[in-house]
């Protein structure tokens, strides 16, 4: 059938050929005649301040333009809060080149400028830079003595602190029939995407810049630009159509993007500024976090009291924050509650979101603790879930928006096997190798932020759609297509997306699996009011058959305007182009969400997942063999670009429990894996059997869309099923991420 | 970042000769003038605008800048362009043919083989290669072999998937 709806079809990636075939254009990749080549100085040590800086072997290298430092920098703005972001926690942003101070290891120092690549890289070795050193501290658990509340800033508003205690947590504690206790810790990751970070910005003349850079936010971007130096904003534009990767790094603008602006305004000339993959460890990263948990349960299994505090890492000129220990409550609905978050500012640079912020770091505690809490009840760990089910969100209070968490424990059970578990901790093996089964429950909070999109219907009868937002491999533009396809009922071959760009109507930053319910309803709105218009030009021609009708008793389909209670009669769309004499339609909406009605509900995906690890206990190794994520997060636009990006949530659940971690060595400041062969993340070896289920899920709620996007639950739950399963195949309980080897010998 | 730890003691004069090379890039004789030390990834993307082939790492750990030379599967990154003389290579804009996509390219668009696309033609280009190398057969020997491309998405079920489909010489799973 030619007219079903796109909504829910699995559609492959419509720019796959262009991924496929090289063509795909990256930041990196804009070869523009004139070009020349940026190469960053970072600092070598941790603290202190720069006392020489001498560029006279460099300058005097051939091919060499220009070397930039704090000292002969253009002068900017003054204002230290014009350096913000729309993801900047509380505190003063880093700002690049600024005076004489190091505030960590890494920070950029100078940018080289030469004709090509291998000049600049090679005359960025011959600056000699003295510093004076000052002591500086850099491990968390040594100086948890430091830890502090965090201050209050804009960014609070979508991380919200930690809720109020309910009940007497300590009393109810002390009485509890079952107590787990847990000491969690995982150290810093960082997000790695394979492409590296670039810039390419081309001088379009007196204070006008075309960028094309690697980031998650092109209006976020544009805003950061304008503001630091001094630019109209309708003077900078910039571009990000193919982004490789993302996980959250691009969520602020890195410093690569200043460096390449500033070096082509001064010069006059495009300059690109591609960082190194040792320069991928220099910015933000998920902070190193340390959590313990106290939970209490009653003899027949009924949850009564939880604890849980974490601590986390930050800089010390922001104030990063994760929303931790906010998750138990709203799974588990016990009467006596404690929670504490609070943070060490350390000699590093600021932390940033990382895929599934605070709420992987909270699940690996809470799930873990909770499967402790199993066997001490004696109770298989899917019953003690489903008895301590939260019907509604008790630590607020609200109703959840919708919920069916439990037909993700039931569907996904039944997808794994779960019944064919022996309880008991060392009792399945397959040959040599110990067999374990674990689960985990994940939670991950829906969010829908204001954006902007525009609908127009185009001389042809085509549908085109636009908006500001990015597309970082989640599938955005192919499923943005599918929702506005529905809009107007026109197959998808008429319709095209357009996106990337700050030019485009306004979109928030992409990250926090708010994109598609944002940017979706975004859509939506437009394309409402692209159809009122449509229609009101179709009632106005002379003989409309819409005469003295409503637009509810009409249904666009096939680019057709046609009467529902009489499907043959119609205006066809293109008409309506030549009535508005030859021009087309056009509209740009805005969708804020309804806060007044969403903060009567509490809004969340929900996950369930099952794992089963082999471990080789002569060895140390484990392997994830099989896995399944069952998902409740609404309505899902696409089942195929979905189903990967909760695999890839997956396949970091592994890479988290037992792979990544960038390891500082404390003496120097430095982190000592700086590269993608000791920084291990999962190879296609490490990877078997993993399933995806999508429970179905209503929402009428949460937006318009009913969706509630799958960006960071696919990693929420996992990592503790592991661990979990890790426990069941060798009764040890390892609570330190990520497990290696060596813990388990 | 901290390059080269102690500056290496040679002239400019040294650094700065260029030398000529011949080679085939996707079945076109080409020159290019280069200094000794540039790799060939940063000649295909900075000189001859073939931009398909990316830069994860430079180090030969991530697998991204995977091209076909003589067939073979390299690490251009660890390749130096004068060592190609004479070569013939092959990178992700060539692996169509005139008809149209080469099956693994539309088989890695059919099973959903990649998110962000960054590490595609490097994966591709290897799995290319280690097709022609014929050791693989089972999914296992497959993702062994297909370990030095990394994705960071975490696509790997669906790039196997797509390599075993070709694999298997044609044979949907």
């Amino acid at each position: 059938m030619k007219n079903e709806q796109q909504i829910g079809q699995s559609y492959s990636r419509l720019e796959g050929d262009q991924k496929v075939t090289g063509a795909a254009k990256y930041s990196g990749d804009m070869n523009i005649p004139g070009l020349l080549y940026g190469q960053v100085l970072n600092s070598t040590i941790v603290k202190g301040r720069i006392i020489a800086f001498d560029t006279s072997d460099a300058m005097a290298y051939p091919g060499v333009i220009e070397i930039f430092w704090h000292e002969n920098r253009p002068s900017l703005t003054w204002f230290s809060q014009l350096y913000s972001d729309m993801d900047a926690p509380p505190g003063s942003p880093f700002r690049p080149l600024h005076d004489e101070k190091i505030v960590c290891y890494g920070q950029p120092i100078g940018l080289v400028v030469a004709e090509t690549l291998e000049q600049a890289r090679y005359a960025a070795s011959l600056v000699h830079v003295e510093y004076e050193e000052e002591e500086f501290v850099m491990d968390l658990m040594d100086n948890l003595d430091k830890a502090r509340a965090p201050k209050v800033g804009m960014a609070t508003t979508l991380k919200p602190p930690p809720p109020k205690p309910q009940g007497d947590f300590e009393k109810a504690f002390e009485t509890s029939f079952a107590k787990a206790t847990g000491d969690f810790f995982h150290g810093t990751e960082h997000h790695n995407p394979i492409e590296l970070f670039a810039t390419t910005t081309v001088y379009e003349g007196e204070g006008k810049v075309c960028i094309y850079d690697k980031t998650q936010g092109t209006v976020n971007c544009q805003l950061y630009v304008g503001n630091v130096f001094g630019l109209h904003f309708k003077n900078v534009r910039v571009i990000s159509t193919y982004v490789g990767g993302g996980f959250g790094s691009g969520l602020r603008p890195q410093y690569q993007l200043f460096m390449s602006v500033m070096a082509a305004l001064q010069l006059k000339r495009p300059v690109r500024v591609t960082l190194d993959r040792q320069q991928m460890f220099t910015f933000g990263h998920r902070p190193p976090t340390r959590q313990l948990t106290r939970f209490g349960a009653e003899a027949n299994g009924r949850v009564n009291a939880l604890f849980h505090e974490a601590v986390g890492e930050t800089s010390q000129f922001e104030d990063y924050t994760e929303t931790v220990v906010n998750w138990a409550h709203m799974l588990y609905p016990a009467d006596n509650t404690l929670f504490k978050y609070k943070l060490v500012p350390l000699d590093v640079f600021s932390p940033l979101d990382m895929r599934a912020p605070g709420g992987s770091t909270a699940m690996h505690a809470i799930e873990s603790t909770m499967d402790d809490l199993s066997y001490q009840l004696n109770m298989d760990p899917v019953d003690l879930r489903l008895l301590n089910y939260a019907e509604k969100d008790v630590s607020t209070g609200r109703p959840y928006s919708s919920k069916e968490l439990r037909q993700c424990y039931v569907q996904g059970a039944e997808k794994f096997g779960w019944h064919e578990r022996n309880p008991q901790p060392r009792s399945m093996k397959r040959g040599n190798k110990l067999v374990g089964l674990g689960m985990a429950t994940g939670i991950w909070e829906s969010m829908t932020l204001p954006a902007r999109a525009q609908a127009v219907l185009t001389r042809e009868g085509k549908l085109e759609v636009s908006c500001a937002v990015t597309d970082i491999g989640t599938g955005t533009k192919t499923i943005m297509t599918q929702i506005a396809a529905d809009e107007l009922g026109l197959p998808m071959e008429d319709v095209s997306f357009f996106y990337g760009d700050s030019k485009m109507a306004f979109a928030p930053i992409q990250g926090g699996s708010f994109t598609t319910s944002s940017v979706g309803s975004a859509i939506k709105a437009a394309g409402k009011a692209l159809r009122k218009k449509l229609f009101k030009k179709a009632q106005s021609i002379s003989g409309s058959p819409f005469s003295g009708v409503a637009i509810e008793d009409v249904m666009f389909k096939n680019g057709w305007i046609r009467l529902k209670s009489a499907t043959d009669t119609g205006v066809l769309l293109t008409s309506l182009i030549s009535e508005n004499r030859g021009r087309p339609f056009k509209t740009t909406n805005f969708s804020v969400p309804n806060i007044f009605k969403l903060k009567k509900y509490s809004r969340a995906a929900h996950s369930a997942v099952f794992v089963e690890v082999e471990v080789d206990e002569q060895l140390g190794m484990v392997n994830v063999t099989r896995a399944v994520t069952a998902v409740a997060a609404g309505r899902i636009i696409n089942p195929k670009t979905a189903r990967s990006q909760i695999l890839g949530g997956m396949v970091w659940s592994i890479s988290k429990a037992l792979r990544e971690e960038t390891i500082p060595d404390y003496r120097f400041g430095k982190y000592m894996n700086a590269n993608l062969s000791e920084y291990h993340i999962p190879v296609h070896a490490d990877i078997f059997n993993l399933d995806v289920v999508f429970v179905e899920e209503n929402d009428e709620i949460v937006n318009e869309l009913g969706s509630k996007g799958v960006g960071e639950i696919g990693l929420v739950g996992m990592p503790p099923a592991i661990a979990n399963a890790i426990y069941h195949a060798t009764g040890r309980r390892i609570n330190q991420f990520p497990i290696h080897l060596d813990k388990l010998l | 970042m901290e390059l080269p730890i102690s500056t290496p003691d040679i002239s400019t004069e040294q650094i700065s000769a260029t030398s000529e090379v011949n080679f085939t890039i996707n079945g076109t004789e080409q020159q290019v003038t280069v200094s000794p030390w540039t790799s060939l990834i940063d000649t295909l993307r900075e000189q001859l605008d073939l931009t398909g082939t990316k830069k994860g790492c430079d180090h030969g750990q991530c697998g991204a800048c995977t091209v076909l030379c003589d067939g073979k599967r390299i690490l251009s990154c660890l390749t130096l362009t004068v060592m190609k003389n004479g070569s013939s290579i092959t990178t992700i804009e060539g692996i169509a043919g005139e008809n149209g996509l080469h099956p693994l390219q539309q088989a890695f668009i059919d099973h959903d083989a990649f998110q962000c696309g960054y590490c595609t033609p490097g994966q591709i280009c290897s799995a290319i290669g280690m097709m022609k190398e014929g050791r693989a057969k089972t999914r296992e020997e497959v993702k062994e072999l297909m370990s030095g491309n990394l994705c960071r998405c975490g696509a790997n079920v669906g790039i196997i998937d797509a390599i075993m489909e070709i694999n298997n010489g044609g044979k949907h799973e």
